[in-house]
């Protein structure tokens, strides 16, 4: 166990210098990411906060337009582009948890059970986020790259010029559209969730269809529906809100649309997971 | 105080940007002149002077770190500062502006007709039926009503800027500001608009602010002109006070200042704008070759 001092006395300065210097870089660095990792959460809340004000002004006062044509534009292109992938992955979800499963259980005798466990977690959990996830690389990285290149091309700031809000203009109606379409996109991922499972656990398992529906309608509860898709509803929001934010604050041309994309995704995989442990020790906390 | 007459009053305008080390580069510093009720003013100077600084800040784009900018639109009694105004307040005035930017900024998204008719279904409660009859007379206007559904990906530079023109124009604003209305345009397209908004002016009777570093349009257009040179105002005069500027001998005159204009004006590379004591000779490279092309774009 040689300690260092010795060398900060007489041995090598040079050497101690560069390891300091390098420490500090480090550090320097970790503090600039840390820095812009809250400007970034900061600034998402408070465009979140915005786009909520907007909308709700909208709703009850007359005179401020939300445009009815602009949601329903948005919501068709969040949800009609997305329902094939969510369905498709939703399947396999549910046919990989049934194979999964399948030893396990049928070593405690419990087979007909898969239909109980793929129920639970498709409709708590893998429907919603699984749902998510496919939106944030199709509905989240669209938004960015769209509203980062409206950046750009200074249409936002052509907006502003006109006295038209961006935020109630661009943002509110992706967020609303976004929002409302993951909860509808999350009940057909749960039910084909639950159908990849049935169709695995009838053709390859020889589970009945009776026994695994049975199971499967005694293994819900109205709760599962509503925590499910509740947390569909957040995600749709967080995707939504970090892509726009994304997006406004776009830098250095095309470069910067492309980053702005790629950042949208990531960020709200973290986001999504993230939300999705809070959420669930919320609902365990309460017995939910 | 700002003149009877004045639209737009800039007093002591300062304006400065974060540099990437911490401090901190003054873009514009207390700059002061007048805009008239119904004038063309032109602000010319080189690239990077503060034009476009200058732009963002009168339409409120940008926030200013010192000084007023005074509006006094038709309807206001007196004028009003806008400097910390609030978004809701400065929107009131906003609706008496267009805005032509450099490369139209038209919505993508849109058709050329519904951009035109976007102001007007947002800031207004009539008809569709009038909406259309409005947008028929304005892409009329600016000669764009054959395009009138095209999507702007579809139209040259030129055609962007006249249908942004169209958009510009659609609440019949009192202000029109144009941001290098000539720049990336090949002459004849660029002389087409100078006309479209020399024409516009007297039609629609309003205050043009012009942006640009393309003489030949400033000269056309101009019925006043303001040289900018690092963020100053040089000189702010009639388009007759720089004629004669442009068409002195440069030794015979008097000021540094109108040494400075003179080369500006006439494009010359030798002159007060070029002079390259205490440069390295890698620096005079740069320079020299970002003034040349500079020409040539212009
Ligand atoms: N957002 C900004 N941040 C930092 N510097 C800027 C910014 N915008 C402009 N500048 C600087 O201000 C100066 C003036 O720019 P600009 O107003 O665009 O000039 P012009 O339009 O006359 O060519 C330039 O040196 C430019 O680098
Ligand atoms: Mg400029």
């Amino acid at each position: 166990m040689s300690i260092q001092p010795a060398a900060s006395e007489s041995g090598e300065p040079a050497a101690l210098r560069r390891a300091v210097e390098a420490i500090g870089a480090t550090a320097g660095s970790a503090i600039d990411r840390t820095v812009q990792f809250v400007e970034t959460v900061g600034g998402t809340v408070r465009l979140t906060g915005s786009a909520l004000a907007w909308t709700v002004r909208g709703l009850f006062l007359p005179s401020v337009k939300l445009g009815r044509a602009s949601l329903v534009e948005q919501m068709v292109r969040v949800g009609v582009r997305s329902i094939a992938i969510v369905m498709l992955v939703e399947a396999f979800i549910g046919s990989i948890l049934a194979l999964q499963l399948a030893p396990t259980l049928e070593s405690y005798g419990q087979i007909q059970m898969i239909a109980n466990v793929v129920a639970i977690a498709i409709v708590r959990e893998l429907g919603p986020l699984i749902t998510a996830i496919v939106l944030s690389g199709f509905a989240g990285a669209s938004i960015a790259a769209e509203i980062g290149a409206m950046v750009e091309s200074e249409e936002i700031k052509a907006l502003r010029a006109h006295a038209i809000n961006p935020i109630r203009f661009l943002i509110v109606p992706r967020f609303l559209a976004t929002t409302m379409m993951i909860v509808g996109l999350a009940v057909i991922a749960d039910v084909i969730g639950v159908l990849g499972g049935f169709l695995t656990s009838w053709l390859a398992l020889g589970i009945t269809p009776e026994t695994y529906f049975e199971s499967t309608r005694a293994a819900l509860v109205i709760r599962d529906f509503i925590t499910g898709l509740t947390k569909a509803g957040v995600f749709g929001g967080l995707i939504a809100m970090i892509a726009c934010h994304a997006g406004m604050t776009v830098k250095g041309g095309a470069v910067g649309v492309g980053n702005a994309t790629t950042s949208t995704v990531v960020k709200s995989i973290v986001a999504i997971i993230g939300m999705d442990a809070v959420f669930t020790a919320i609902f365990y906390a309460f017995g939910w | 105080m700002a003149s009877a007459d004045a639209v737009i009053s800039i007093r002591d305008l300062r304006k400065s940007f974060p540099t990437a080390d911490g401090g901190r580069i003054t873009v514009l510093h207390s700059v002061t002149f007048d805009v008239m009720r119904g004038e063309t003013l032109v602000i010319m100077g080189g690239s990077g002077c503060g034009k476009s600084t200058l732009l963002n800040c009168l339409i409120g784009e940008l926030p200013i770190d010192e000084g007023a900018i005074l509006y006094r639109t038709n309807e206001m009694e007196e004028a009003v500062d806008v400097t910390g105004l609030r978004e809701r307040e400065f929107n009131n005035i906003r609706r008496r502006m267009g805005i032509l930017f450099q490369s139209g900024a038209l919505f993508n998204s849109m058709t050329l007709a519904e951009n035109v008719a976007l102001p007007l279904r947002e800031h207004s409660y009539v008809e569709e039926s009038i909406i259309d009859i409005v947008v028929t007379l304005k892409l009329q206007q600016v000669k764009m009503l054959a395009h009138r559904d095209k999507m702007p990906t579809q139209l040259s530079g030129g055609q962007k800027k006249r249908a942004g023109l169209a958009r510009a124009t659609a609440l019949d604003p009192e202000i029109l500001f144009y941001d290098e209305p000539s720049a990336g345009l090949d002459p004849v397209t660029s002389t087409a608009i100078d006309e479209l908004i020399m024409d516009l002016s007297s039609k629609l009777q309003v205050t043009s602010v012009v942006v640009t570093h393309e003489m030949d349009s400033a000269f056309r257009i101009a019925d006043r002109m303001v040289m900018l040179d690092k963020g100053r105002v040089l000189r702010i005069g009639p388009r007759s006070d720089f004629e004669s500027i442009r068409d002195a001998d440069p030794a015979s005159l008097s000021t540094a200042d109108d040494r400075l204009i003179n080369q500006f004006l006439n494009g010359y590379s030798d002159g007060p704008l070029t002079d390259a004591e205490g440069m390295s000779e890698f620096e005079k490279l740069i320079i020299g070759t970002a003034l040349s092309e500079d020409r040539t774009t212009a």
